[in-house]
């Protein structure tokens, strides 16, 4: 958006000439609202030069404009149906489906949703045609596809790659040379080890949405993973009880091990509040929140075990503090009010 | 004549018209499915998630799914099951639900729907939320430490009072029912004891004042029959143990 937003409007005019559309809006998370300027200076200039209005390029029958909308930036307002609905004022909480955008969205009206990525590579479709654009990629994932790269690596940056470029290809162009794992697609996408390195970057193998985050061996896996768990607890919308609960409790679980607290108890129990998660929540926010946490577990099992205690269970909480206030009210300070934990732990199924 | 249209639910031919969901079929057909934000009275919410169900081998909830001919469900299935019990666990460490403490106990279809589940215990650990009571209206007391976020009094309101009453303020585990006045206390709105909202609580959130206790603990509406025998509490009359006021 910020060199090409160009393309990405011609892209969406072109999509308004196809669905017979004469309203686009750009849903601009709050983060960048230093766009914004420039963004509307992009689509006057386009009005001036009968790309954008009334009577585009003098054809009475099409007329299309597009207006800039900024969110607050949510992070389930890039799901399509709460994007809508925060589009439309309201929370920004998905809409049960079906029915979908494509005939329900905006206002009610049908309504097509995408990414700009898309809007870009249709505008570029629509002048060099189909067999140009699938001329790159992979027999199933045609294109291209750009990559946000970040991270432990000497060259971040946007990088463009024909589908079917192997990981291992991209760590080396990017300058990460030790990397230990790789966050796919964001928080909600998957991580990778080293094992993975060859694998390709396409629908047909690991599919993104264009995040890369390089960890190096100086990182913590654990420490990114318990990131992660928070930045969800943060960003549930709250409306369904497996995500907004879920999503808290699957924190306090990193945190236990974090800590140097877990046990193999704990770590049985993620996988199961995951599935609850993965398969009961609402929207894909809430289906994708236990990623991070379900993945390391089968990749990086080696950076939850070494902070386990060895014991078969440990309570959530500490239980001599807990009895303080039992203490102080009766008044009690002799060494048999105080709990002997290892004993009390080692006591426990 | 065309033919009938249908899906199996464990098993059992249910028949649906066009239009129908899972639930709203299933119900008509006399089959229970577990649920907590479904009212048949009002649109599908979809929040709860207690309803999930198995539907052609992937789960979903079913108050929102568009019955199908054809379908298979599978709702009494543990892997249901055990997700079902999953979810109304984080429902009871959400909040404070003290069963023996509260008035609606055998009469509250979170309880009930948790006894028919085979929930035994809340299992995860408790968040012990600071809800203050609000027993600031003459005729209604509202415990917000028992509120499940169903939304049901929010959509009852606005939607059959016209009031707009309640509402929903918060995201994430912040969620919480507020009610809609600068001094967020029941007494300064117009609610009404007769209001479809002070009627549509699954739980003992919204309670009626001066009539306490009046059943005996053990001969309430879930103390003898299970909820899936009896129905939810909020489509039952006062004679019958429910909770209606009209």
């Amino acid at each position: 958006m910020q060199d090409f937003a160009d393309l990405v409007f011609e892209g969406m005019t072109v999509c308004g000439r196809v669905i017979g559309a004469r309203q686009g809006f750009v849903y601009l998370r709050g983060e960048y609202r230093y766009l914004v300027d420039a963004l509307k200076a992009t689509l006057q200039s386009r009005r001036e030069a009968g790309l954008l209005g009334e009577a585009i390029l003098g054809d009475p029958s099409f007329s299309f404009d597009i207006d800039l909308h900024i969110g607050a930036g949510a992070y389930v307002c890039g799901e399509e149906s709460a994007l809508i609905e925060s589009l439309e004022g309201k929370h920004g909480v998905p809409r049960i489906r079906p029915p979908f955008p494509t005939t329900h969205g905006y206002l009610n009206k049908p309504t097509v949703v995408n990414n700009v990525e898309t809007f870009a590579s249709a505008a570029k479709i629509a002048v060099q045609g189909g067999e140009w654009f699938a001329s790159r990629g992979t027999a199933e994932s045609k294109g291209t596809k750009l990559l946000s790269l970040s991270g432990d690596c000497e060259r971040p940056g946007i990088y463009e790659y024909p589908f079917g470029v192997t990981v291992r290809q991209v760590l080396e162009d990017c300058g990460a040379r030790d990397a230990q794992g790789i966050q796919m697609a964001g928080p909600a996408g998957h991580m990778i080890s080293a094992k993975l390195f060859d694998r390709r970057i396409c629908f047909e193998d690991l599919a993104t949405g264009g995040s890369f985050m390089v960890f190096d061996h100086r990182r913590d896996i654990l420490d990114g993973i318990r990131n992660f768990a928070h930045f969800f607890v943060h960003e549930s919308c709250g409306f369904c009880t497996p995500c907004r609960v879920g999503t808290s409790l699957l924190r306090d679980l990193v945190d236990k091990v974090h800590t140097g607290h877990g046990t193999r108890a704990d770590l049985e129990e993620m996988r199961k509040l995951g599935q609850i998660m993965r398969v009961g929540s609402h929207c894909g926010l809430g289906q994708t929140a236990p990623n991070p946490v379900l993945d390391s577990l089968d990749q990086f099992p080696e950076a939850y075990e070494r902070r386990l205690r060895s014991t078969a269970f440990e309570p959530a909480f500490d239980m001599n503090a807990a009895l303080e206030q039992a203490r102080w009210l009766t008044g009690r300070t002799d060494p048999a009010a105080y709990l002997d934990e290892e004993a009390l732990v080692g006591a426990m199924p | 004549m065309s033919e009938e249209l249908s899906f199996t639910l464990d098993g059992r031919r249910v028949p649906f018209q066009d239009g129908q969901t899972i639930m709203t079929a299933a119900l008509a057909a006399g089959f229970y499915i577990p649920h907590l934000c479904f009212n048949p009275e009002f649109t599908p919410h979809g929040s709860c998630r207690v309803c999930l169900v198995k539907i052609n081998g992937r789960m979903q909830a079913s108050c929102t799914t568009p019955a199908a001919a054809g379908q298979t469900v599978l709702s009494e299935i543990e892997e249901v099951r055990e997700m079902r019990r999953g979810i109304l666990q984080m429902l009871f460490v959400e909040g404070n639900h003290v069963c023996p403490a509260c008035e609606k106990s055998g009469a509250c279809q979170l309880q009930a729907v948790a006894y028919y589940a085979g929930m035994l215990a809340p299992h995860y650990t408790h968040f012990y939320p600071r809800r203050p009571v609000d027993a600031s209206h003459p005729d209604a007391l509202i415990d917000f430490n028992r509120c499940i976020l169903c939304e049901l009094c929010v959509r009852a309101s606005r939607d059959v009072d016209g009031k707009n009453v309640f509402a929903v303020q918060g995201r994430g585990i912040k969620a919480h029912l507020v009610v809609n006045t600068p001094s967020g206390k029941l007494g300064a709105t117009d609610f009404n004891i007769t209001d479809k909202a002070a009627q549509v609580c699954p739980t003992g959130t919204i309670l009626r004042k001066h009539s306490g206790y009046e059943i005996p603990i053990g001969q309430r509406l879930y103390d003898r029959k299970p909820i899936n025998v009896v129905g939810d509490v909020a489509a039952l009359a006062v004679s019958k143990g429910g909770r209606r006021h009209d």
